[in-house]
Order: structure tokens, then sequence, then C-alpha cells
């Protein structure tokens, strides 16, 4: 337990400090969601309409930003091999690298999220459904993208090619996500809420394996 | 304790680094590992820890843990120093210690042996690359384990520096562990016997 710990403790610690990927991730977000009303114009209906959409894609966006670097960055500085010879078991050491990028970089979005759905016209009911959807929703992109990130790992410019593998795999959490969060459109919030925490929690699973494996695979 | 290669070989890249190898390094002794450039010196403490795959041969260790692989009772030091330049060197060892040890040891004792105690709550990044190494160093301080497996130890290490690092080995042998160190020049131990690989050409 005391190597998870210490691998959740310096996560953090590294994302929040100077290069870290913590408030770029947000910063992206606010400045995406920011330009939309500026693009689409001031049709307050409009943006109500598609604002649970864009919010949507600017998180899913800004969750991949510092994605890359999860362990690119142990590779290169050699922490890596020590992590792969390590006692932890490889598929517990990535699942808590995912938790701490999560805690930093998607619960932020969660938490700005609302002020930001103020900009789009999003009401009260909007923006707590909203909130939910990102919050069961986001662990599923950072869970997913630990599997490009593995990938991509030896990889100089190793973000083009995680955004390429990642975003399609994100589509069904994307769907679901936007279905959830559209008060205004006719599907209730109960089935696409539901699926979604199912796609979350198969992620949370399959995540941590997939990326491991390509983590093994990769250093050979 | 006592650690055994039997006909070892690597591949790598199609190419054959090094075949039928075969050596035994018991408690108490240091085998340097000597060659030219790309005679498969750091392939071969890679091989060890399981990095790289073993194209044949056997690795086995009388007298560890059973319980435990050969890579999980050594430690690795590499080229690469494993640091992050954010964080202080305090934090850096104290990750290392958590994560390879088993319980929350107290990391002064090893920085004070490096002698980097004084700098302890700066940021990696303004460290020399001497600093850095020994910093790298503390973590086979702070955390006991049988096994040294030392790529070029003393590049980058001044003469103080590197006379502090023989001490520390010194101290290793004599609490029974073994020490396999890749070098190019000395490491400064008369007990040192030595493995030369020599470049396999077919």
């Amino acid at each position: 337990m005391t190597a998870l710990t210490a691998i959740l403790i310096r996560d953090m610690r590294i994302a929040v400090r100077v290069g870290g990927g913590a408030l770029i991730g947000v910063l992206f977000f606010l400045v995406v969601v920011t330009l939309i009303p500026f693009a689409v114009g001031p049709n307050l209906p409009l943006l109500k309409q598609i604002g649970p959409a864009i919010l949507w894609l600017a998180a899913l966006l800004a969750s991949l930003l510092a994605l890359d670097r999860l362990f690119a960055a142990d590779h290169e500085d050699g922490s890596l091999d020590l992590i792969l010879t390590g006692r932890a078991p490889l598929e517990f050491v990535v699942a808590t690298k995912g938790l701490a990028h999560w805690l930093t970089t998607g619960l932020p979005l969660v938490i700005a999220a609302p002020l930001i759905g103020l900009l789009l016209n999003l009401d009260a009911p909007a923006e707590i459904t909203l909130v939910l959807t990102l919050l069961v929703g986001t662990p599923a992109l950072t869970f997913i993208g630990l599997i490009g990130a593995a990938i991509a790992v030896t990889l100089r410019r190793g973000g083009l090619l995680l955004a390429v593998i990642v975003l399609p795999l994100t589509v069904p959490v994307l769907i679901f996500g936007v279905a959830a969060a559209n008060t205004v459109g006719p599907v209730p919030f109960g089935t696409p809420f539901t699926i979604l925490c199912a796609l979350t929690l198969a992620s949370l699973v399959v995540g941590p394996f997939a990326a491991a494996a390509a983590l093994r695979q990769e250093m050979e | 304790m006592r650690l055994s290669a039997v006909d070892l070989a690597c591949h790598r890249g199609g190419r054959d680094v090094f075949a039928g190898l075969s050596f035994a390094v018991a408690s108490g002794e240091v085998l340097t590992v000597t060659g030219r450039n790309g005679a498969g010196k750091s392939s071969l403490l890679r091989t060890i820890v399981g990095l790289v795959r073993l194209a044949q041969g056997k690795l086995s260790l009388e007298g560890g843990d059973p319980e435990l692989t050969i890579a999980e009772q050594a430690h690795y030091l590499g080229h690469q120093d494993a640091l992050k330049p954010s964080l202080t060197v305090a934090e850096n060892l104290r990750f290392w210690a958590g994560f390879l040890g088993t319980q929350a040891a107290d990391i002064h004792p090893a920085l004070t042996a490096v002698g980097l105690d004084e700098l302890a709550d700066l940021p990696a990044a303004y460290l020399s690359a001497g600093q850095r190494r020994r910093l790298s160093i503390a973590r086979l301080v702070a955390v006991k384990r049988p096994i040294w497996l030392l790529d070029e130890p003393t590049s980058t290490l001044d003469a103080s520096a590197q006379d502090r690092l023989a001490g520390l080995m010194r101290t290793h042998l004599t609490d029974g562990g073994l020490i396999l160190a890749a070098t190019h020049g000395t490491i400064g131990l008369e007990s040192a016997r030595e493995l030369r690989l020599g470049r396999m050409d077919s």
C-alpha cells in the first residue's frame, strides 16, 4: 500500500507544481467554452440547447491535454524502469496514476463546469444534471486515456497519436454523457445516465489492465 | 546469498548482444562488468532485473526471499536518475523510499550519507549532474536490498563523492550484500572481480 500511496502523492504534487498539467486543463476548458458564445452569437435558446454538448466536448479535450505526459515523463527520466520492476502490481500502479490524474485534471473540470455553464445560458436543473454526468463520466475519459498514454509512451510526439487513439474510444462515453446531460431533448435522464455509469465502471477495470499490458510490451 | 547466471544470452534489435555468459556473485563480493561500448554491460544489468527479456540461460538466486523475484530484492541504478525536477530533494527520495520500501523510512540518514542533507528542500531541477547522481544513490541507502546493480555508478561523480560511494559499497558488502557494477574505470574497491564482455562478431 505504501507504494501506491507514494505514487498518488507524488503525481498529485507534480501536477500542481510549475509545469504540471492541473491548471492547464481547467484553463483550456474555460477558454474553449468561453469562445463558443462568441462564435455562435447571442442566440440564447440555441446556446441552451447545445450547451451540455459543448461542455462535454471541451471536458473531453481538456482531459486529454496532460495525458500524454503521464507515462512518457516517467519513461524519459528512468522512473518507469523502477516502477515496472517494483513490487506493486503494475495494474494497480497504473490505476493509481489514473486516479491522481483525474483528481488533478478531471475533478477541477467538474467543479468549474457550473460556473462556465452560466455563459451558455444553462438553468439550475441543467447545471445539476451536467455536473452529475461530468462527475460520473470524466473518470471514464481518464481511464480510457490511460491506454493511449501507455501505447504512446516511447514516442516523442506521443500527444498527437494519443488523441487519434483515444478520441474514437471515447465516443460511447460522449454519446451517453451528452444524452444524460441534455434536459431539453426527448431522452429521459435515467437510461443514458445508467449506461454512462456502466461505461465508467467498465473503463475503470479495462483501462489499467490494457495500459499495463501496453507498457510491458513497449518496454521490451 | 548467491546470484548465479548460467549460459545467458541476450538479443536486442535482431542482434546478439552477448551469449554463453556465466558468472556467480556471492554475499560480500563485487563483480565489475567491463567491456567496450555496446558490449552489453547495461543490457546484462537490465536482463537481471527483467527489463530485457532473457533469450537463453538461467538466472538464479540462492539464499534470497523465495517469495520475491530477483528484481524485487535488487536496487537498479540505471543511467537515468529517476528524479522529478519539480519535486524537492527530500520529496524525491521520500517517494522512492515509499515506493521501493515496505514501510515509511526516515530519509535523513540516507541524505546525510550522500552529503545532500543541506539541500533537502531544494527542487531537484537546481541540482548538478553529480548531485542528481548522489540523490539517486541515496535511495539505495534509504531502502535496504541485498543486491545492488549499478550502471556506471561513478560517472559524473567527483573524487570525494566517489570515495563516499566506495564507502557505502563497503558497508553494503560488510552487511552481506552483493554488487554488480558496469563500469569503464574502477569503482574504488580493491576486492572487485572483473567480468569482461567481448563484442560478439559473427
